[in-house]
């Protein structure tokens, strides 16, 4: 544990480094509030090594338990739903998202797309937040079906960014934006590791995968495929 | 009391973050798998720590780094920083007075990224199935380097107002090219740093910095220009990684090259 709180400080001095150069040195100005300042780098160091422990003991046993448990069962059309209900479920209650969706809605109420009250702009944000939970619950069941088939990741990927690219010439130049940030934030923390270790796991329980070449991947999907869905969609609306 | 009422929120919003992934898992084991996960107790004590760890983790940040992190993203974007008026005579930026916020741009990027629980949990992942030829700190730092190198040229992309899909397209190719050439069993793990770089730690910061920087340079629009910074962030990892991994091969290589050499000269 001792070991663990070392490393967890480690990780944590550049932040401290940055933000105290830039108070002290660059904006010169005293750093305020000392107090709250240091119980919450203590809550952060104990936070990041409780996570490390956790992870190592509970999320990476769980997801590996459960890929070893459907590639034994042999049921492709349960494993494909497990995927699509993982990345759907995890995404549509995402902090991150919803913070983005109500900042879209105000785009497209300024823009004139909807209109600009409470009710349509609520029922915009909804609509994308469902359309990106459902891009993702895409993006696992097909990264799946890849580990599963052994196909080459970056066929794949490089095809959808070209989707990307053509999409975009198409797209309303306010979405474009937030479709792009959209990729990046719909995995959340505790999703990456459950992920990752479904990967790894089914790429370990089936003959024939590398799982450093086929277990990885299921993120890449899952960042890819909202860009394109939310471009969609707002074009659609 | 103050600290336990923030504690017990944070703890609610994991809670309710977590609540779905819970469900799933637990509903396909109970209906659909019926077989028991190993070490069950074992496993769920460790999904505890995680939640514990969330928790104190999140709350530390709200309370510490992030109303310091947002305002120092406002104070150095802000015209009185900057030295007076930023437009220059003739109407136009000049992005050369903004030079302190790409280099906190990019400092911030590389130390948010090294702290990200999410790259954190690859990286161990990704060691382990390498079998140490990946290696957890090598990965880390290159991840933060693309993000520090993505976040710098994305705030440089909000001061002179290009459009983001020049950039990002330009990415892509680049992505595409350094596919070919990179070795065949890092490009999945590449793609994946991708995704994982922008979570809990670094959205909140890069979001203030990027809109805090489109509603003060002139001429900016917040809803179009303030957003994009994490796609920057997701895009350019990629890249370094590969990057990473093509340096790491050519170097083995080179000294493989040079002791075979040595060898030859000693005969």
């Amino acid at each position: 544990m001792l070991s663990l709180i070392r490393s967890s400080i480690r990780d944590l001095i550049p932040i401290f480094l940055v933000i105290a150069f830039f108070q002290l040195a660059v904006l010169r100005q005293p750093i305020p509030n000392i107090g709250d300042l240091l119980t919450g780098v203590a809550l952060v160091v104990l936070g990041l090594t409780f996570f490390t422990r956790g992870l190592e003991q509970g999320l990476f046993p769980i997801g590996e338990a459960i890929a070893h448990a459907f590639a034994r069962k042999g049921s492709l059309l349960w494993l494909l739903l497990f995927a699509f209900a993982l990345g759907f479920g995890t995404t549509i209650a995402e902090p991150a998202l919803i913070a983005i969706a109500d900042e879209a809605a105000k785009v497209a109420a300024q823009a004139g797309a909807i209109e600009a009250n409470d009710a349509s702009m609520r029922g915009y944000s909804r609509g994308l937040r469902v359309t990106v939970a459902f891009s993702v619950g895409i993006a696992i069941v097909v990264g799946v079906f890849r580990i599963l088939k052994g196909w080459p990741l970056h066929y794949l990927i490089i095809g959808g960014y070209m989707g990307v690219v053509v999409i975009t010439l198409f797209a309303p130049a306010e979405i474009i934006g937030i479709a792009y940030d959209s990729g990046g934030v719909t995995t959340s923390t505790v999703t990456v590791p459950l992920v990752t270790a479904l990967g790894v796991g089914l790429a370990s329980s089936i003959r024939g995968r590398n799982p450093l070449v086929d277990g990885f991947g299921l993120i890449a999907f899952a960042s890819l495929t909202p860009m394109i869905f939310v471009m969609i969609y707002g074009m659609l609306i | 009391m103050d600290l336990l009422i923030g504690l017990a929120h944070t703890l609610y919003a994991t809670l309710h973050d977590v609540f779905p992934i819970v469900a799933v898992v637990v509903g396909f084991q109970v209906l659909i798998l019926r077989r028991p996960i190993p070490n069950l107790g074992k496993s769920l004590i460790g999904f505890v720590y995680v939640l514990i760890g969330l928790t104190l983790f999140l709350a530390g940040l709200e309370r510490a780094l992030f109303p310091l992190g947002k305002l120092m993203a406002y104070q150095l974007t802000s015209p009185d920083f900057l030295g007076g008026d930023p437009v220059s005579t003739d109407g136009l930026v000049r992005w050369q007075d903004y030079l302190w916020v790409y280099v906190f741009a990019a400092a911030i990027g590389f130390a948010t990224t090294l702290a990200e629980p999410a790259l954190i949990a690859v990286a161990v992942k990704a060691q382990n199935v390498s079998g140490g030829t990946v290696r957890v700190w090598g990965l880390r730092v290159a991840v933060a380097l693309g993000v520090a190198i993505g976040i710098a040229l994305g705030t440089f992309r909000i001061v002179t107002g290009t459009p983001l899909y020049y950039y990002i397209i330009a990415g892509y190719v680049v992505v595409v090219v350094q596919t070919v050439f990179a070795p065949r069993a890092i490009i999945p793990l590449a793609y994946d740093s991708g995704g994982v770089t922008t979570s809990t730690v670094t959205v909140p910061l890069v979001a203030a910095l990027g809109l805090g920087l489109a509603s003060t340079v002139p001429g900016r629009n917040v809803l179009i220009d303030g957003f994009g910074l994490i796609a920057f962030a997701s895009l350019f990892p990629i890249i370094t990684v590969m990057g990473y991994a093509q340096l790491s091969d050519w170097w083995s290589l080179r000294r493989k090259h040079r002791r075979s050499s040595q060898k030859d000269d000693g005969n």
